[in-house]
C-alpha cells in the first residue's frame, strides 16, 4: 500500500447520496462529482490547509448540502491521485463489477448544490 | 393466486407512512430537520446510505409475491434506479441507485401493489422468512405461510417489539427438508404435528454475525394456536432482558447464551403461562380467514403431459439438464417446483435486470398460478408449474438469460453485496462469486462435484451466511488489502452446523486455487461420487483439507 501522503475529502450529496469530493476553488472550495477533478492536500503543505477543508465540509454538511463527511488518505503514483483504502478507491470509480455504473461510466462535473 | 392481501387498515397505515415520510423528505431538504434527525427516519423507510448513492431495501413478505408485484418491482429498476435490483438472503429486494427525493414516490408506487419497506432497517421484527416452496414442495407437512402472514400482522408496527435491543429475525419452515434456515434465526419455527395436531417445534437464539449460534430447542411442541402467545412471550423476556449496553452482545443469541437455557426456558414459560388463553389465543375463525388467502390453486391432473416430460427431456440434453437440476418434487405429481437461478455463470449473485423481472412476471402468469417466490439463496422459484409446461418456462427464461441449470451446484452462490456497494463490508464478495462460478464453469464437472453451498460474506456481520457454507468465505482487510478467511463444513438446513476456520486467510489472487484445492480434496477423498461434500467432511473433519491447503502438519521434536 502506497503511503499516505496526501489528504482530501469525500461525502455523498443529500439529495441523491452520490459521492462528490471538496477540491479546491477561488476564495475556498466546491464540491466535484470526479475524482480526478479533485486537488488533494499534501500532508507536508501548511497544516492549516487540511484544517480548513475539513471545517469547510464540516459548513457544508451542516448547510445541508451533503452527508457522511469525511477525511480520506491518498497516494500519488504515475497514474495521478489515488485513495489508499480500496473502498474509497471504489467510491471514486463504482463497483467493479459493474463498469457501466458509477464513476467509471459517468465522467461529467457538477456542483453539489447551488 | 394465494396471496396475503392488505385490508383497509393496512392500505390506510401504509398510505400515511408514505405521506408522513415524504413530509419528513421535504423537511430535510429544505433543512428543517438534521441528517442526526432524519437518519433514523429514513432507516425506518428502508433507506440506506451505501458507498456511491443511498439504497432501498423493499420487504418481500416470507418471499411471495405476483406478477404484479413483480412488475412493479421492474418498473422501480428502470424509472428510479439504474434498471436492476438484487435480491437478497432476507427474500427482500434491494435497489443500489435511488435518488433520496425520489424515494417517497417509489413508497407511493410500491403501495399500489401492497407492498413497503417498513421494518426492513432498525431494531424490531423484520421481514419474516420462509420456504420459498411453501404451500407446494412435495415434503410439506403443512403450508407455514398463513403463520407467516399472522406474524406479519401482528408484528407490524408493534408498540412493545418496536425499540428491541436489536433487530429480530424469525424463519418458519413447514417441510421436512429445512429450506428456510430456521435453525440460525432468532426464532425458527418448524413445523410439527402432535397427536394430530399441528404446532411448532420452537427455537430460540440462533444467528450468524461475529457470534455465529445454532438455535435452541425452546419447545418441543408448540400448539399453533398459541404461536402469538408464545412468541410474545420470547419476545417479552428478550426486550426486557436482552442487552442494551454493547451492539455486539446484544442479540438474544447472547441472551440464551449468558443465560442459560433452562433458566430462558423457564422465564418464557412463565409469561406464556401469563398470556395463555387470552386475547394472543389464536381465534379459529380468523385463522381460517387467513388460510383462505393461501387456498391451495386448483392443479388439474395433466398426468399424460407429465408422462411425456422424459422423452423431451431425452431429446435436448440442455432442456434435460435444467428440469433435473432446477425442478424439484411438487406435492401434485404433474407439477414441479422451478427455481429460476439468479446465478448465471459470471453474473452477480442475486441480480436481476428490469427486463429479467418482466420476463419472469409473464411466466408466473401463465404458468405458475400467478405466483413467484425468493429463496433466501438468492434465486427465483416459480412453485407450481405443471411438468407439461416446463419446456415452455425453460424456453421462456433461455430468451431473458435466466437458465442456467446449476440449483444446489458450485455456482449456486451466495453473495452479500460487499465492498462494491455496502458501506459496512471490508472486502468484496459478488467478485469472488463471479471468479469461482467460471473457475468450475463446466458443466460435467460442476454435476461431477455434485451438491455444494459455497456462500461469501465481505465481512463479519455475515449478511452472505458464509458460517453456514459447506464452504464460507469470509473477508477481512488486513493493512489494507483484501484478505479471505476459508470456513469449512457449516449447513443451513435440518442438520445445521457451523464451519470451522480452516487456517489463515488468503489473498484474493490465491483464494480461487485455495477452493479449488478444498473441491479436489473433496473428490479424492469422498467415498465414491454419491457421497455429496459435506457428508465426506463430516466423516472425515478438517484435516486433510488443512494438508492439502497448508502443507503436511509439523511433527512435535
Amino acid at each position: 500500500m502506497a503511503n499516505v501522503q496526501f489528504k482530501a475529502v469525500a461525502a455523498n450529496r443529500l439529495s441523491d447520496g452520490i459521492a462528490v469530493w471538496a477540491t479546491s476553488a477561488p476564495g475556498g472550495f466546491r464540491w466535484t462529482e470526479t475524482w480526478a477533478a479533485v486537488a488533494p492536500v499534501a500532508l507536508d503543505a501548511d497544516p492549516g490547509e487540511v484544517e480548513a477543508l475539513e471545517a469547510w465540509a464540516a459548513a457544508e454538511a451542516g448547510r445541508d448540502h451533503v452527508v457522511s463527511e469525511r477525511l480520506i488518505d491518498v497516494a500519488r503514483d504515475q497514474q495521478g491521485y489515488l485513495p489508499t483504502r480500496l473502498r474509497e478507491r471504489i467510491v471514486a470509480a463504482g463497483p467493479t463489477v459493474r463498469l457501466d455504473l458509477g464513476k467509471q461510466a459517468e465522467q461529467s462535473t457538477h456542483a453539489v448544490a447551488a | 393466486m394465494s396471496m396475503y392481501r392488505y385490508d383497509e387498515f393496512d392500505h390506510a397505515f401504509v398510505a400515511s407512512r408514505v405521506a408522513e415520510y415524504t413530509e419528513q423528505v421535504e423537511r430535510r431538504m429544505a433543512g428543517g430537520i438534521t441528517e442526526d434527525q432524519f437518519k433514523p427516519l429514513r432507516l425506518m423507510n428502508g433507506v440506506y446510505l451505501q458507498l456511491h448513492a443511498y439504497m432501498l431495501r423493499v420487504a418481500i413478505p416470507y418471499g411471495t409475491l405476483d406478477s404484479r408485484q413483480m412488475r412493479k418491482l421492474a418498473h422501480i429498476a428502470r424509472t428510479y434506479d439504474k434498471g436492476y435490483g438484487h435480491f437478497t438472503t432476507r427474500q427482500n429486494i434491494q435497489y443500489n441507485w435511488p435518488a433520496l427525493t425520489d424515494t417517497p414516490r417509489i413508497l407511493e408506487e410500491l403501495a399500489e401493489v401492497e407492498m413497503h419497506a417498513l421494518q426492513t432497517s432498525g431494531n424490531c421484527i423484520r421481514n419474516v422468512t420462509s420456504d420459498h416452496f411453501a404451500g407446494a414442495a412435495a415434503d410439506e407437512l403443512a403450508d407455514p405461510r398463513p403463520w407467516c402472514e399472522i406474524l406479519r400482522q401482528w408484528s407490524s408496527v408493534h408498540p412493545e417489539f418496536t425499540y428491541l435491543p436489536r433487530k429480530f429475525k424469525i424463519a418458519l419452515s413447514g417441510a421436512a427438508h429445512d429450506r428456510a434456515a430456521v435453525r440460525v434465526h432468532d426464532i425458527g419455527l418448524q413445523m410439527r404435528q402432535h397427536n394430530g395436531q399441528l404446532g411448532f417445534e420452537v427455537f430460540v437464539g440462533g444467528g450468524l454475525g461475529r457470534t455465529p449460534m445454532i438455535g435452541k430447542r425452546v419447545r418441543e411442541f408448540l400448539p399453533a394456536e398459541d404461536l402469538l402467545a408464545y412468541t410474545t412471550a420470547i419476545l417479552r423476556v428478550y426486550n426486557l432482558n436482552g442487552r442494551r449496553d454493547n451492539k455486539y452482545k446484544a442479540r438474544i443469541k447472547i441472551l440464551v447464551h449468558e443465560t442459560g437455557l433452562e433458566d430462558l426456558r423457564a422465564q418464557i414459560e412463565a409469561e406464556f403461562e401469563r398470556l395463555r388463553g387470552g386475547e394472543l389465543t389464536l381465534p379459529h375463525d380468523d385463522v381460517e380467514a387467513i388460510h383462505s388467502y393461501f387456498a391451495a390453486p386448483d392443479l388439474p391432473n395433466r398426468s399424460q403431459e407429465a408422462i411425456a416430460l422424459t422423452s423431451q427431456m431425452d431429446a435436448d440434453p440442455a432442456f434435460g439438464a435444467w428440469v433435473a437440476q432446477n425442478s424439484s418434487a411438487h406435492r401434485h405429481p404433474d407439477y414441479s417446483c422451478v427455481t429460476i437461478s439468479l446465478k448465471g455463470i459470471g453474473d452477480a449473485p442475486g441480480d436481476a435486470s428490469a427486463d429479467q423481472m418482466d420476463a419472469v412476471a409473464e411466466l408466473a402468469e401463465r404458468f405458475a398460478n400467478d405466483e413467484l417466490r425468493v429463496s433466501h439463496e438468492q434465486n427465483l422459484a416459480l412453485p407450481h408449474v405443471a411438468k407439461g409446461d416446463l419446456r415452455a418456462v425453460y424456453d421462456g427464461l433461455v430468451a431473458c438469460g435466466l437458465a442456467t441449470a446449476n440449483i444446489g451446484l458450485i455456482s449456486d452462490i451466495i453473495a452479500c453485496p460487499g465492498l462494491d456497494y455496502c458501506a459496512l463490508a471490508n472486502t468484496r464478495s459478488i467478485p469472488v462469486a463471479q471468479d469461482i462460478a467460471q473457475r468450475f464453469a463446466d458443466p460435467a464437472r460442476a454435476a461431477d462435484i455434485g451438491p455444494i453451498k459455497i456462500k461469501i460474506s465481505g465481512c463479519i456481520n455475515a449478511c452472505g451466511h458464509h458460517h453456514v457454507g459447506h464452504i464460507g468465505i469470509l473477508g477481512v482487510e488486513k493493512k489494507g488489502t483484501e484478505l479471505f478467511q476459508i470456513t469449512l463444513g457449516g449447513s443451513a438446513d435440518e442438520n445445521t452446523s457451523i464451519g470451522e476456520i480452516i487456517g489463515r486467510g488468503f489473498e484474493y489472487d490465491q483464494l480461487i486455487d485455495a477452493v479449488e484445492t478444498v473441491i479436489e480434496t473433496y473428490l479424492q477423498l469422498r467415498s465414491d461420487p454419491s457421497e455429496i461434500f459435506i457428508d465426506a467432511y463430516r466423516r472425515v473433519g478438517p484435516e486433510p483439507f488443512k494438508h492439502a491447503l497448508y502443507g503436511a502438519p509439523k511433527q512435535a521434536a
